[in-house]
């Protein structure tokens, strides 16, 4: 696979897994109600709600594609790339979960995806590295 | 408390990601995705102090995440997490010696400034 594609299809899916992952557990914890506890007991019991449970799993699957991005592609590239997540997931919370988005955080998307296209020009991976 | 979970979870992620990141780049582009090499690689990576920090860090990062987000709405928590954001590019340039362009420093700027609007 080329270095290009590779990196296309890792950053898809390092950004849905994210995206899918966050909202999963921002579901979850609307079910499980406020916890703020210094007492373990009760953030073992909020991992076992099954929403909480399908966010870390999809967590674990961001980490193996963050992880692998991360080993050709440098950290200063990967991130605002992968930021484009953010804006998914104001969508996701704007739709699925009916949150308000003010003209301001629009402002923001926008502002968000012009870096993510701005960045995702430069090239992955630092020339004469080795890899 | 939000604030404080917002900056629990920045620190968190930026000490997570800069090792992740100094990990990977040790190790190398990964080119060989069959299940046995993925399951050598994986066995090799969890003895990796590197690594085992970096996940240790994001597990402090997710528990802080999950109590924000039994405060929080999720179009504020996700974007607030990016507070770590500017550090981590200047730590991938000096600690990481990573090139970073201009057109990476724009792009990055232009993130940031877009993720503070988010979090209005």
């Amino acid at each position: 696979m080329n270095l290009r594609l590779k990196t296309r299809f890792f950053t898809v899916l390092v950004v849905l897994s994210s995206v899918c992952g966050n909202f999963s557990l921002s579901w979850g914890m609307r079910q499980v109600g406020r916890l703020v506890s210094i007492s373990p007991m009760a953030y073992v019991q909020a991992v076992f709600n099954p929403w909480v449970a399908l966010g870390i799993s999809l967590l674990i699957l961001w980490l193996f594609s963050h992880m692998t991005l991360l080993s050709w592609a440098d950290l200063s590239y990967v991130l605002p790339v992968t930021s484009i997540g953010y804006v998914l997931s104001a969508m996701a919370g704007r739709l699925f979960l009916h949150e308000e988005i003010s003209r301001w955080r629009w402002a923001g998307i926008l502002l968000i995806v012009a870096g993510v296209a701005l960045v995702a020009r430069t090239a992955p991976h630092r020339p004469g590295a080795p890899s | 408390m939000k604030w404080l979970l917002v900056a629990v979870i920045a620190a968190a992620t930026t000490i997570s990601d800069v090792l992740q990141a100094a990990a990977m780049k040790r190790h190398g582009e990964i080119r060989d995705f069959r299940p046995g090499a993925l399951g050598r690689l994986l066995a090799l990576l969890a003895r990796n102090k590197l690594v085992v920090a970096s996940v240790a860090a994001m597990t402090v990062s997710f528990f802080a995440f999950i109590a924000l987000l039994s405060l929080a709405d999720l179009s504020f928590a996700v974007p607030a997490t990016a507070a770590s954001y500017a550090l981590e590019t200047v730590l991938a340039k000096y600690l990481l010696q990573e090139p970073v362009t201009w057109g990476r420093w724009a792009g990055a700027s232009l993130v940031a400034c877009g993720v503070a609007l988010l979090s209005l």
